[in-house]
């Protein structure tokens, strides 16, 4: 066989492995948008389940996983941003900082579902929190801290170097070139990450099962100490531990959880694109 | 005055950037506390036993954890071909047009929620393979690496992407030159030269494969047996994860039950922290060889 046909033969394999790669990914967000758009109307999103969940909405899960999202935005930002700064900024490389990455990488490694062991043992258990909101939020803000951190680090380290030489050659001090000239070149960066490191919290199921999820309430939560409903536990106990339930008010859960969360992914991707045009380096 | 307030900033900096130790200290540590007295209230030989039936005190993790090695693997063998070719076609073969849309795709895949892909698995996919493979009931191991193959892709698609794109181009001119055909540079120059990233793409994956939990419980069926037929693949398994999702909500806090299924988190601690550990120790020693950074 000659070495062109044999390059036409491997370079078709290869499309067909992408192809293999590709459509199931379209095909499964088209399949849930037509199962389940019949069961989403303005009740279902706006409404308390009613019936044993069988009916009515499933607007307190909707308003947990917001809640639960904005809590991890308040404990992972500020200590993920906090650690790419030092990484971009401050550390040398040294001993100390290749454990900093190693420990980062490692979290960033650990399952979801011990995470949620780790929260149930810490917070719920150890600092007496009770399943809460402010438990079930410290536990995703900790699982979302590596994803931020390296992709914030990136967003720093993609500001080029001539610029921090410049400011601090005017005489500004290390934390005002990095506050006034760095971050804000590298805003839209860290923007980016931290929707993409929301995104993965608001759709998990494993970390909040034991340190906040409620399988159902009849109002909504009042205090960050309360449980709350969430979307993806929601989608869990209606699929797997309620017999008779309708399979389109399943697929109506799954598909405004996917629209949640791949608008997340939209926004982040906007973000960046933009940014990418924008820049002048 | 600006000074303090300068110092105070970059101090709680630097505890930020220390934090990521602290954090996983603390998590073993936790782990550990809830953990270590398993070893102690029950024997060794019941923890590694063959038999996991928690309501007579049989605590036996052998088949949650051949479980979770079969699934893994039925993911990776899966997953590795995919993931290499869909990284090689991206990168080599896709006009520009199409790599734009590709790429926001697989990010789409890598943002679905695993508890959705569980759902679809449950309902669609699980009937599919029971019709197919002609077996008893869909919920099968198989099944559960099927779904894990796909939410392992994303990672091992954009390492092996890293890798391609770390390749000198010096390399890749010097074999066109030669008269090799773009496949031939492909096969023999390219891929050889990206292996250390190949590596770690089928680490990731399996770190990635071994630790899921939703979509992995609500398609494998749950029964914790040991598989030990060669088609046992195409039967109800059970996993690690699955295990404890599925029974920490139940057991009396403080019970030998609930030490058990931490030393199980304790185990799949470890094994993903080897993994990324040595994943990372491969990236840091065929390091100067390329420019491009691997992981955050």
């Amino acid at each position: 066989m000659s070495r062109q046909a044999s390059e036409k033969i491997a370079f078709a394999i290869l499309t067909i492995l992408a192809v293999v790669v590709v459509v199931p990914i379209v095909l499964v967000v088209v399949y849930i948008v037509v199962q389940g758009i019949g069961a989403v109307n303005w009740e279902f999103l706006t409404a308390f389940p009613r019936n044993g969940m069988k009916e009515g909405g499933i607007l307190p899960a909707i308003i947990g996983t917001v809640v639960l999202t904005f809590g991890t935005a308040i404990v992972s930002i500020p200590i993920a941003v906090g650690a790419a700064i030092y990484l971009a900024e401050y550390a040398r490389d040294t001993w100390l900082t290749r454990s900093i990455r190693l420990a980062i990488i490692n979290l960033a490694g650990i399952p979801s579902v011990v995470y949620g062991l780790f929260g149930l043992g810490l917070f719920v258990l150890f600092m007496g929190l009770g399943t809460s909101i402010v438990a079930g939020s410290l536990t995703l803000g900790l699982m979302t801290l590596p994803v931020v951190i390296s992709t914030a680090e990136e967003a720093l380290l993609a500001v080029p170097q001539r610029i921090r030489v410049v400011s601090r050659s005017l005489g500004a001090t290390r934390w005002q070139t990095v506050r006034q000239v760095v971050l804000p070149n590298a805003l839209p960066g860290i923007l980016t990450g931290v929707i993409l490191g929301l995104e993965r919290a608001a759709g998990e199921t494993a970390p909040i099962l034991f340190t906040v999820a409620a399988f159902y309430l009849p109002q909504l939560p009042r205090s960050p100490l309360d449980q709350t409903m969430a979307l993806p536990y929601h989608l869990y106990v209606i699929s797997t531990q309620v017999p008779g339930m309708p399979l389109e008010v399943q697929y109506g859960t799954a598909l405004v959880l996917l629209v949640m969360v791949l608008s997340m992914n939209l926004v982040a991707t906007i973000i960046r694109s933009r940014f990418r045009r924008r820049r002048q380096w | 005055m600006k000074q303090r307030r300068e110092f105070l900033i970059e101090t709680l900096i630097r505890l930020a950037g220390f934090s990521a130790i602290f954090f996983v200290a603390l998590i073993f540590l936790f782990l550990l506390r809830e953990g270590a007295p398993a070893f102690w209230e029950t024997s060794l030989g019941n923890l590694f036993g063959q038999r996991w039936y928690p309501n007579e005190d049989l605590f036996g993790t052998l088949p949650l954890i051949l479980g979770s090695l079969l699934v893994t693997a039925g993911a990776v063998v899966m997953a590795l071909p995919l993931g290499l070719a869909t990284a090689v076609f991206i990168r080599e073969l896709a006009p520009n047009w199409l790599r734009e849309i590709l790429k926001p795709l697989i990010e789409v895949l890598a943002g679905i929620p695993s508890v959705v892909l569980g759902f679809l698995g449950m309902v669609a996919i699980a009937p599919l393979v029971r019709e197919t493979l002609n077996v008893p009931t869909g919920l099968t191991a198989f099944t559960g690496s099927l779904m894990l193959a796909y939410m392992a892709l994303p990672t091992m698609i954009s390492v092996a992407e890293d890798a391609i794109d770390a390749v000198p181009k010096d390399y890749r001119d010097g074999a066109l030159a030669l008269g090799a055909t773009h496949w031939q540079t492909i096969w023999r120059v390219v891929l050889p030269a990206g292996r250390s990233g190949v590596i770690i793409a089928v680490m990731l994956g399996i770190g990635r494969a071994i630790g899921e939990t939703m979509a992995v419980m609500m398609v494998t069926g749950n029964a914790a047996r040991i598989p030990r037929e060669w088609y046992a693949l195409f039967l109800p398994v059970r996993t690690m994860t699955a295990t404890i999702a599925a029974e920490m909500g139940e057991v009396a806090q403080g019970s030998t039950h609930y030490h058990v299924l931490f030393a199980v988190g304790i185990l799949l601690f470890v094994v993903t922290f080897l993994i990324n550990a040595i994943a990372s120790l491969v990236v840091i020693r065929g390091g100067p060889r390329r420019g491009g950074r691997l992981m955050g």
